[in-house]
């Protein structure tokens, strides 16, 4: 026993060595284009209690070059695919001739929505992302063929729905109707899958701050999304992130789109209320 | 293909090369998660070892440890402990316990078991995303095991 115990503290010495040198988040702020203010960390939501005091976007874990190209539309390269989705916005498509703007008018007629997505639909009698959403309205209302999940177009009008949403607190429902989804999403968030065993919170709540080899662990928080990532160039979904994070634990993955996917959404979402819609974001 | 008699004769060569392996099933572990016996029965290899803890492709332990004896190995982790001077307070048995299966030897902790076949939620093929074929293989194998344990035993001074 004494020697399990030694070892232990040994171990845990050695644990706490490099948490002190590297020093975890940074306490920068975020202002985009000198105006818009982004609440990057607030404290956690109650339903995270004993798991985390505070939340925080992912901003904080990049180096300040990457940091700096978000707090500029112009050195955001996220914001080209806004305005491919404005035009798309205003462009009549599917049966119906109709557009987004022929039922929404402008773009700011969204915003806040993105902060409150996913939502449970009581007609669909379903938990929806923001995605969902928007094939509902194309199949349903314009006639129009839905978008492949986390595909350039539904990528980008996410982006555009994000980015007029910027500086809304995140604030998803996860009692009610969703409470079931929700409880599934968390239900996977903890569960150790692959041949490494690794779950979400492993990696994201219980190591955010420390290195993993090249990269810095975040609280892999979805407020920032979509994310323009300058290693593939592209705005990328959260979806596809989610199914990156769980392939590198040498896991067979959920695809995009799929209800194990939506229900990690929400319960990921949800850990994140309280801080500001911030995409498109820029991430390495 | 049609079984010849010198194909049966390398088989037979073959498994009679592995017949002292144990298999990860079948791997004994101490009360505090030690391995008492080589899994191999061969000595391991120091540098092969040192190669297995530095490449992403095989053990890739420096994505979450960090040893200053490998300068040269850029962007060491910081998820696991420094490994410095392992050596010196670990026996050989205990490091191949932590390395077949840590979770033995601390409870529930995020280091993977790196000599383990079964028992995996969803166990992927590599880092492809798609199922792992069956029958599903350890992440090292049990003379790559043998060989890190002998890299570690080298890291004495602190
Ligand atoms: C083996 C470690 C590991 C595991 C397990 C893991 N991730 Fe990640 N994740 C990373 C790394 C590394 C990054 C990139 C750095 C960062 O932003 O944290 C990342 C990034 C993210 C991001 C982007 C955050 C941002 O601000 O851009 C999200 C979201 C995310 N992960 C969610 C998840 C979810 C959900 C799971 C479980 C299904 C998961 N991760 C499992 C390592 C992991
Ligand atoms: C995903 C992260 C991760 C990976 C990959 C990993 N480890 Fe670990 N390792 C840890 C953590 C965390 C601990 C501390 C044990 C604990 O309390 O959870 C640890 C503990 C150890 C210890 C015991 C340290 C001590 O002070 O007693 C050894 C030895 C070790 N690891 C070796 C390795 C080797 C060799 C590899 C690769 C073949 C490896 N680890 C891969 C996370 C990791």
């Amino acid at each position: 026993m004494i020697f399990k115990t030694l070892t232990a503290a040994a171990a845990m010495l050695a644990l706490t060595a490099p948490v002190l040198v590297a020093g975890g988040a940074d306490d920068d702020t975020l202002v985009i284009n000198g105006d818009i203010e982004i609440t990057t960390k607030a404290a956690a939501a109650p339903h995270l209690d004993g798991h985390l005091d505070e939340v925080m976007s992912g901003w904080h874990f990049r180096d300040d070059d990457t940091q700096a190209m978000e707090m500029d539309d112009f050195d955001n390269p996220g914001m080209i695919f806004v305005d491919v989705a404005t035009d798309t916005w205003n462009t009549a498509e599917g049966s119906e001739g109709k557009s987004c703007a022929d039922c929404h008018n402008e773009p700011e007629s969204m915003a806040g929505v993105r902060a409150v997505y996913p939502r449970w639909n009581e007609e669909a009698g379903e938990v929806r992302t923001l995605q969902m959403q928007m094939n509902a309205c194309r199949t349903e209302r314009m006639g129009a063929e839905a978008w492949k999940y986390d595909s350039g177009d539904a990528i980008n009008m996410e982006a555009l729905l994000a980015s007029v949403s910027r500086g809304t607190p995140v604030n998803v429902a996860i009692d009610g109707p969703a409470a079931e989804t929700w409880e599934k999403g968390k239900e996977i968030y903890y569960t150790r899958y692959g041949l490494l065993e690794l779950s979400c919170a492993n990696c994201h709540e219980q190591n955010y701050g420390n290195y993993i080899r090249a990269d810095h662990l975040s609280q892999g928080q979805i407020n920032a999304f979509p994310t323009y990532r300058l290693k593939n160039a592209k705005l990328n979904g959260m979806h596809s992130r989610f199914k990156g994070c769980i392939r590198d634990t040498r896991a067979e993955t959920f695809n995009p789109g799929s209800p194990e996917f939506v229900a990690l959404e929400l319960y990921v979402a949800s850990r994140g209320n309280g801080l500001d819609v911030e995409g498109p974001s820029v991430r390495n | 293909m049609r079984l010849t008699g010198l194909t049966v004769a390398a088989v037979l060569v073959a498994s009679a090369a592995f017949a002292n392996v144990v298999a990860p099933d079948d791997v004994a572990f101490g009360e505090y998660g030690e391995v008492e016996a080589s899994l191999t029965g061969s000595a391991g290899d120091v540098d092969k070892g040192r190669q297995i803890f530095s490449e992403k492709s095989m053990g890739n332990c420096v994505s979450c440890h960090a040893v200053a004896a490998l300068p040269d190995v850029p962007f060491q982790g910081e998820v696991g402990p420094v490994l410095d001077g392992i050596g010196e307070y670990r026996t050989p048995e205990e490091l191949r316990g932590i390395l077949v299966n840590a979770k033995k030897t601390f409870d529930g902790t995020v280091m993977p078991a790196f000599y383990k076949t079964s028992g995996f939620i969803r166990p992927g093929d590599d880092y492809t995303g798609k199922a792992a074929p069956d029958p599903i293989q350890p992440i090292l194998s049990a003379q790559d095991v043998e060989d890190v344990v002998a890299f570690l035993m080298t890291l004495k001074d602190n």
